[in-house]
């Protein structure tokens, strides 16, 4: 019953959908005041019924009724309360329906923050939403169906794969799909500018809080997903250039760019057309990504089961989405002002050069990511591309880039002025010095002194710019956060990979090893059932100063499944990781074990931390700013020129 | 170049790569089995270091080479099909470490498990350049009399396991 009423409210919100994005935008069209007011309305009304419908579907994973097709795939009695809730969008199905239901929430929040708007205008906006959200609910209602029946049904569900049990997987999709489906809101403003009558500069600015806060979820999702691989995938590398991550990575580096030129899009009306391209470029990747993890037709670890019928069904989705702004963007992008030239060095031309260089790498990522298919299709030979390609075409994109970045907030507008530079060249020079002295103490290369440059001059020199500008701190922390961010990221990444040891053990309990100078003593092993799995955990100790560091790796046996998996044991500190896997034993009783000494490896996750905040603060602080002014009816007030920029 | 034809550029852009989507889409499912000069003709020998497993000789069985790295994705999600290929089929499947260090190679094969009875090192990529190799993975069916008689690119999927590899396999012990 809850299934039907759930299958109910889904093919409801669909109709509810179309309805949102004809009436709105033909009111807008032909000038009828009432149609355009339903567009608020009418995302509300979406938005419950979208809710409903995944409601009815939590509520059929937690009663786990195996009736229900969905459920009985991916949850079992065994499944404890909290995973039976993330199962539901443990597969393809389910994890639709949260991305259709997050699109509705994105919606909603939209209607409900755009009163001081043009109703026309959020008009517009709504009706390019619910296009979005009523393409995915056919997609759902059409080809994958959460609901359908399975009759007779099994006495017990197939249980959720064990790699999605955990924490941070369960909140991996949400967060994800937040920032992916967020630039859905960017590319309604840029659909909704593209269509006024009479272009309009302020959608820019209207249109940045929602992309920062987009990108900043996205900024939290990939780093969630990345930590869970991390830890849970147990040979602890963190990213691998898979198709997958690279689908989520695009949109990431496009919607990067698209907040620095919306930083400057309205008063710099050379940025105009190009950040209608990027604000409709970012949310096509996000939509290609969708296409990619879920069609199958490039290999990949993370895809979902793959069936060429839905493939179909998003690409066509895609193609109408794309092919439609795109065309739109042909016609009438040219409205908007050619570009304009800027001095070279001031910050109009960093900026851009910021957008040259993110697009780029965006293209590149692109190109390694369908080359195979490419490839495929083209000469009908099957190759991959791995992480060699990657790791050869990116650090000498981002480097320039990161160097930049301590360059940017400094330099004036209009003016090539590079005299306040000046005082940072000691920063530079210790940076260049420092890097180069660790690089040669420790015997690295070339890249790791380059990295370790650039990391502490983009560290320290946003820390110097925000002890300048103390006084504005609060309309400068976003950026410096986000830069700091940045330096702290790279500086990670550059030590660890440059410096982490991994050793393989073959021990048997109460034997030891040296391991990076230190004794490592495998203590004991035992058995440690779980609720729905049987584990065999090895404790270690560690020979760090007076208190010896335990690590306890296990090796699990999920029960219905029959999967094995390895629970890594994780010693974090902010220095370095100690990362110990335990494999299988040999026939002696001997146990293979895989410890790893990461350098650094926190300074990762405190970088996409920083700059997950960096942007949320500036989305938040963003949506509070035109309040503080008195609000004239139709046109929210321009913002007071700030004198900083907050990109 | 005028300004419509510049707005136009992202348009065809984009139409290409939804053209190249849908053809891979479509073409997916008929994959085509790949051509090579080596089929019918004697399998090159590989005169490589091994990286795990026993160096027996594997003349007078039906065996299979597979072409693999620990940085390739698609190959991690094919070992288990190849496991079963070598229970299933009651062949040897032998490994080929493409463009890999040794330590990366043996950490990859204890972590996800290992379903090659031997692995040969190929750093440079010397023994994959005689095979004709063009990417990894790839997959080789090799006769009782050391003739090459398959070659798989691409992940070896349980249906290309079920209804290629492991019919062939049959057909060849029987002959």
């Amino acid at each position: 019953m809850t299934a039907e009423l759930g299958h109910f409210a889904l093919l409801l919100a669909l109709a509810v959908a179309l309805a949102q994005a004809v009436l709105p935008s033909w009111g807008a069209q032909t000038g009828r005041a009432r149609w355009v007011a339903l567009a608020r309305p009418l995302a509300a009304v979406s938005f419950g019924l979208v809710s409903a419908a995944f409601a009815a579907l939590l509520a059929c994973f937690v009663q786990v009724d195996t009736s229900v097709a969905y459920v009985a795939a991916h949850a079992s009695h065994e499944l404890p309360l909290g995973y039976r809730i993330t199962a539901s969008w443990g597969g393809h199905e389910g994890s639709l329906l949260l991305w259709v239901w997050i699109l509705a929430a994105w919606g909603a929040l939209v209607a409900a923050r755009s009163a001081g708007l043009p109703a026309a205008f959020a008009a517009r906006v709504q009706a390019v939403l619910g296009a979005v959200a009523a393409g995915f609910l056919a997609f759902i209602a059409f080809t994958s169906n959460p609901f359908e029946r399975l009759l007779p049904a099994p006495a017990d569900g197939r249980d959720l794969n064990p790699l999605l049990q955990d924490p941070g997987m369960a909140a991996h999709p949400p967060l994800l799909y937040l920032g992916y489906v967020g630039f859905a809101v960017g590319f309604a403003f840029a659909v909704a500018a593209l269509l006024e009558d009479a272009p309009d500069a302020r959608w820019t600015r209207w249109a940045r809080p929602w992309v920062l806060a987009a990108w900043s979820a996205l900024t939290g999702g990939i780093l969630l997903g990345s930590f869970w691989a991390y830890y849970e995938l147990g040979w602890g590398g963190f990213w691998f250039w898979d198709a997958v991550e690279n689908a989520a990575f695009m949109p990431w580096l496009l919607g990067t760019a698209l907040i620095h030129s919306l930083a400057v899009a309205e008063k710099r009306p050379g940025f105009l057309r190009w950040s209608l391209l990027l604000a409709l470029l970012a949310f096509s990747l996000s939509l290609l990504g969708t296409f990619l993890v879920r069609s199958g037709v490039v290999s990949s670890v993370h895809a979902f089961a793959s069936d060429p019928s839905r493939g179909l069904f998003i690409l066509v989705l895609l193609g109408l989405a794309v092919g439609g702004s795109l065309t739109l963007f042909a016609w009438r992008g040219q409205r908007a002002p050619a570009a304009e030239g800027y001095a070279l060095g001031s910050r109009e031309s960093l900026l851009l050069l910021n957008n040259l260089l993110l697009a780029t790498a965006t293209a590149t990522v692109l190109l390694g990511t369908l080359y195979p298919l490419a490839a495929e299709v083209i000469g009908g030979t099957k190759l991959s591309v791995g992480a060699p390609y990657f790791d050869t075409v990116f650090p000498p994109l981002m480097l320039p880039l990161v160097a930049l970045l301590v360059v940017g907030p400094l330099a004036r507008w209009r003016v090539a002025a590079l005299q306040r530079i000046k005082p940072l060249l000691p920063l530079a020079l210790a940076a260049l010095a420092g890097a180069a002295a660790l690089a040669f103490t420790l015997q690295g290369s070339l890249w790791m002194a380059a990295g370790i440059a650039t990391g502490l001059w983009a560290l320290g020199g946003t820390l110097t710019l925000a002890w300048r500008q103390r006084a504005a701190w609060r309309h400068g922390l976003p950026l410096w956060l986000a830069h700091a961010g940045i330096g702290v990221f790279v500086l990670g990444v550059t030590l660890v990979r440059s410096l982490e040891q991994s050793h393989d053990l073959l021990l048997a309990p109460g034997e030891q090893a040296v391991v990076a100078g230190r004794v490592l003593r495998f203590e004991r092993l035992e058995a440690a059932p779980g609720p729905n799995y049987q584990a065999a955990r090895a404790t270690l100790s560690w020979q760090v100063g007076a208190m010896p560091l335990r690590l306890t790796p296990e090796k699990r046996v999920y029960g219905r499944r029959q999967v094995a998996m390895t629970e890594a044991a994780i010693a974090r500190g902010p220095w370095r990781d100690v990362y110990a896997s335990l494999g299988d034993a040999d026939a002696d009783g001997r146990w293979a074990l895989r410890v790893q000494v990461k350098p650094f490896m926190a300074w990762i996750w405190a970088g996409g931390l920083l700059m997950a905040a960096g942007g949320l603060w500036g989305a938040l602080a963003h949506r509070r700013r035109p309040r503080a002014l008195p609000a004239t009816a139709a046109t929210p007030s321009p913002l007071t020129a700030p004198t900083l920029s907050t990109p | 170049m005028t300004p419509r034809l510049a707005t136009l550029v992202p348009l065809l852009t984009a139409a290409a790569l939804v053209a190249l989507l849908a053809r891979g889409l479509l073409q997916h499912d008929a994959q085509a089995e790949a051509t090579s000069p080596l089929i019918g003709q004697p399998a090159p020998v590989l005169d490589l270091e091994r990286l795990d497993g026993e160096a027996a000789p594997l003349q007078g069985e039906v065996w299979v080479l597979n072409v693999f790295a620990s940085w390739c994705a698609p190959c991690r999600a094919e070992l288990p099909v190849l496991g079963q290929l070598a229970s299933e089929g009651r062949v040897r499947v032998v490994g080929l470490d493409y463009r890999d260090t040794p330590e990366l190679g043996l950490a990859f094969l204890k972590r996800h498990g290992n379903p090659y009875a031997l692995t040969w090192r190929d750093p440079e990529g010397r023994g994959s350049l005689a095979w004709g190799v063009t990417g990894v993975p790839e997959t080789f069916v090799i006769d009782r009399r050391g003739v090459v008689r398959l070659r798989h690119t691409g992940p070896v999927t349980p249906q290309d396991l079920r209804q290629r590899l492991l019919p062939l396999i049959e057909r060849l012990k029987r002959a």
